[in-house]
């Protein structure tokens, strides 16, 4: 690895191409299963369930015969920065128990589950809608056998708390632990990605170290069709797009008129 | 009637109508003790807050009435720490009022949190970089402060008034509520500052968003300044309406007059400071996140309707009312003005709250709408009936105004 | 909240806002202790009782 100014220090991020994605929908039920996420009879309220890979679909809004349609999928972002320059998320500035913090060895935001006290600041904070309460008591239909599918690395949720994606943190630490056992000191780029990425059928999601130049998200990330959700507010996320449509790219963000610069 | 518990020269009505009056509120009592009791039982699923609304009428209710509740930490640093003597005809009202906003607020977020339990984890686990732990910090000693205050009215009762040691600790204390009154004032700032901080540095909602003043975005200040503008104004309708049910002159106009103008001043100097923090506002922070002012107008019922009714026909119009000194002395127009004020106030907080939450910031977001279930309605409206209980209770059985039997003197 | 709890670090921010509340709770606290002990002398006979 090469001596940075972040030298020593792992920054996990994510590279969604959006052009090869389809919308099915695999990532978001693999975190779903990976990630014990509880389940309600009826998940027909969108606003109370919970997603942490949730889909959002998106058109050009133009009519028949020009419409195109294209996804963006969306985990939690990790955010770097406070809007400030200051290194902390927007959600782990207001967090009043110190419920959620951002790893500076890792960059994952993480979230405590037993010191959350659901005062639910961080969701008002977070402009990705990233974070889920849990309104009900946990629930995993016993009948159905998905309690024997739980991931036992990956703490179910109380009620009255908030949860959001953790970039599979329990696969940072599995790989971790193996490396140990291996007397190694670096985790290779494919002993670690998350749920999601292993499951796309698409290929369309790559994870890896940001700071890692050898890592493929490193140079995806530079690509010249690489943005961010809402950069403009500063939140340094971690999760990058990759999409050639203006369109798309033009969805990512908030622009004044004549204010977005297309890449063709 | 003449009772042992009640002040001396003072005429109040019979236990039975007393209890009488108090069954509406108790009843509203009931309803919130359900809702309640519902929430903590089968937990937040019983409103209607939602991974969009995570904020909803419950965090209204808290931040308007301890934006009214303001009151009491003000009249008090009047009274003791400048010095306006004519305020002590008022300031018990005052301080019983505030101690009602305060504890009522404090119930009601213990029901709002997902996990009521964990509570004292904001204290001990406390982020001192979030604004909501400035707030919880200074409402909790805030409350403790206001409980001080209360114990001598408390013991200022008739019959409290003859066990020697009560009365003794009772008038001790009172003595030294100069240094009470400061720390209250000190804790008042700060609170009312960080419920406007909360949503100011809530950068990544443009909408709530703004610069300031080392950690202080502007809102910690105009939090500041409309609840001391509207505060005072809240004790006066609350005095007013006393004095509406119970037929009765209970505070001297020359405290009321002193105190409206007070929140004239005050009110006229927070519209200007909010006017200038919304032009800079929508100048700065909205263009640079690639917004125009008029974006954030276009979402479901919350139009441009709004600034107009919260700075101009709740801000300007009751400021021009009170500023004038002729039209104050009316009654009629010092009761127009402050409701208008308080509604204004209120509907500030509730701008803050609900529109910046059901504002989608991302472009492809759709907008949700936000209606509360009886059950956030029973534990938001218990607080007013707890309220009127105690404030009923107070009138009752403490010599909450002082001037009472000099200007109803046909009750010797 | 103390130098005890997990997340007490040692820096300004810590120190100034646990000095302020601290500051404010001592003499709140101050304020009732002033006026417990007044009353507890003022029973025993050791200090006047003032006559409202």
């Amino acid at each position: 690895m090469e001596k940075g100014p972040d030298h020593g220090k792992h920054r996990y991020g994510m590279v969604i191409d959006l052009d090869k994605c389809t919308g099915c929908g695999t990532c978001a039920v693999a975190c779903a299963a990976e990630n014990n996420v509880s389940v309600r009879q009826d998940e027909s309220d969108k606003e109370r369930s919970i997603s942490w890979m949730q889909i959002f679909k998106i058109t050009n809004g133009k009519p028949y015969p020009d419409t195109e349609v294209s996804y963006f999928p969306r985990p939690c972002m990790h955010c770097e920065e406070d809007g400030h320059g200051h290194h902390t998320s927007p959600c782990v500035t207001v967090c009043v128990a110190t419920a959620t913090k951002l790893d500076p060895n890792s960059g994952i935001v993480s979230q405590i589950y037993t010191r959350c006290i659901g005062c639910r600041y961080c969701q008002a904070a977070c402009p990705y809608k990233a974070r889920y309460f849990n309104w009900w008591d946990a629930y995993f239909p016993k009948g159905k056998g998905l309690d024997r599918y739980l991931t036992p690395e990956v703490s179910p949720r109380m009620r009255g708390v908030v949860e959001k994606c953790t970039f599979c943190h329990h696969r940072l630490m599995r790989a971790k632990t193996r490396a140990y056992a291996e007397d190694r000191r670096e985790i290779e780029e494919d002993e670690y990605i998350t749920a999601c990425t292993e499951a796309c059928p698409a290929q369309a999601i790559t994870f890896g170290d940001l700071n890692n130049p050898k890592h493929r998200v490193s140079r995806l990330a530079k690509s010249p069709n690489a943005f961010r959700l809402l950069e403009r507010l500063n939140t340094k996320p971690k999760v990058y797009y990759l999409s050639t449509k203006d369109w798309v790219r033009k969805l990512a963000d908030n622009y004044l008129p004549d204010e977005f610069k297309p890449l063709s | 009637m003449d009772s042992p518990t009640h002040s001396y020269g003072v005429k109040r009505c019979s236990p039975g109508v007393f209890f009488l009056w108090t069954l509406p509120w108790l009843g509203i009592l009931a309803w919130g003790g359900l809702s309640a009791v519902l929430c903590l039982w089968k937990g937040l699923n019983q409103t209607n807050m939602s991974n969009v609304f995570a904020f909803a009428l419950w965090i209204v209710f808290d931040l308007a009435v301890i934006a009214l509740g303001a009151g009491a930490f003000f009249t008090g640093f009047l009274t003791y720490i400048v010095g306006k003597k004519e305020l002590k005809d008022i300031i018990n009202a005052a301080v019983i009022i505030g101690f009602i906003c305060y504890s009522g607020a404090m119930a009601m977020l213990g029901i709002d949190i997902g996990q009521p339990l964990r509570g004292w984890f904001i204290f001990w686990h406390a982020n001192v970089h979030s604004m909501l732990v400035e707030v919880s910090f200074c409402i909790t000693c805030y409350l403790m402060v206001l409980t001080i205050e209360f114990i001598p009215i408390i013991l200022e009762n008739r019959t409290l008034q003859k066990v020697r040691e009560l009365r003794l600790f009772g008038h001790n204390l009172h003595e030294i509520m100069a240094v009470f009154a400061a720390t209250g004032t000190f804790l008042s700032f700060f609170h009312q500052g960080s419920l406007g901080g909360m949503f100011g540095v809530m950068y990544a909602r443009p909408f709530a968003a703004r610069g300031g003043f080392y950690i202080w975005p502007w809102t910690f200040f105009l939090f500041v300044l409309s609840a001391i503008a509207a505060g005072p104004l809240f004790t006066i309708l609350c005095t007013k309406l006393t004095e509406f049910i119970t037929r009765k002159k209970l505070v001297p106009d020359q405290a009321v007059q002193s105190l409206a103008k007070i929140s004239a001043w005050l009110l006229s100097l927070y519209l200007v400071f909010k006017f200038i923090d919304t032009l800079g506002w929508a100048n700065s922070l909205v263009p640079k996140a690639g917004l125009r002012f008029m974006d954030f107008y276009r979402e479901g019922p919350y139009g441009f309707w709004m600034v107009v009714a919260e700075l101009g026909i709740c801000g300007i119009l009751p400021a021009v009312i009170l500023m004038i000194p002729k039209v104050r002395q009316q009654q009629g127009w010092l009761i127009f003005a402050g409701l208008l004020t308080c509604a204004g106030i209120v509907l500030n907080r509730f701008v803050f709250i609900i529109v910046t939450l059901a504002i989608p910031v991302m472009p492809f977001d759709r907008f949700w709408s936000y209606l509360p279930t009886w059950q956030e309605w029973g534990v938001g409206l218990a607080v007013v009936g707890y309220g009127f209980l105690l404030f009923s209770a107070a009138y009752r059985y403490l010599p909450v105004f002082p001037k009472e039997p000099e200007l109803n003197p046909a009750a010797d | 909240m103390t130098p005890f709890s997990f997340e007490w670090q040692w820096n300004i921010d810590y120190l100034l806002f646990m000095g302020l509340l601290y500051l404010a709770l001592t003499i709140v606290g101050c304020g009732v202790g002033f006026a417990l002990l007044k009353t507890v002398l003022q029973l025993f006979g050791f200090m006047r009782e003032r006559h409202f």
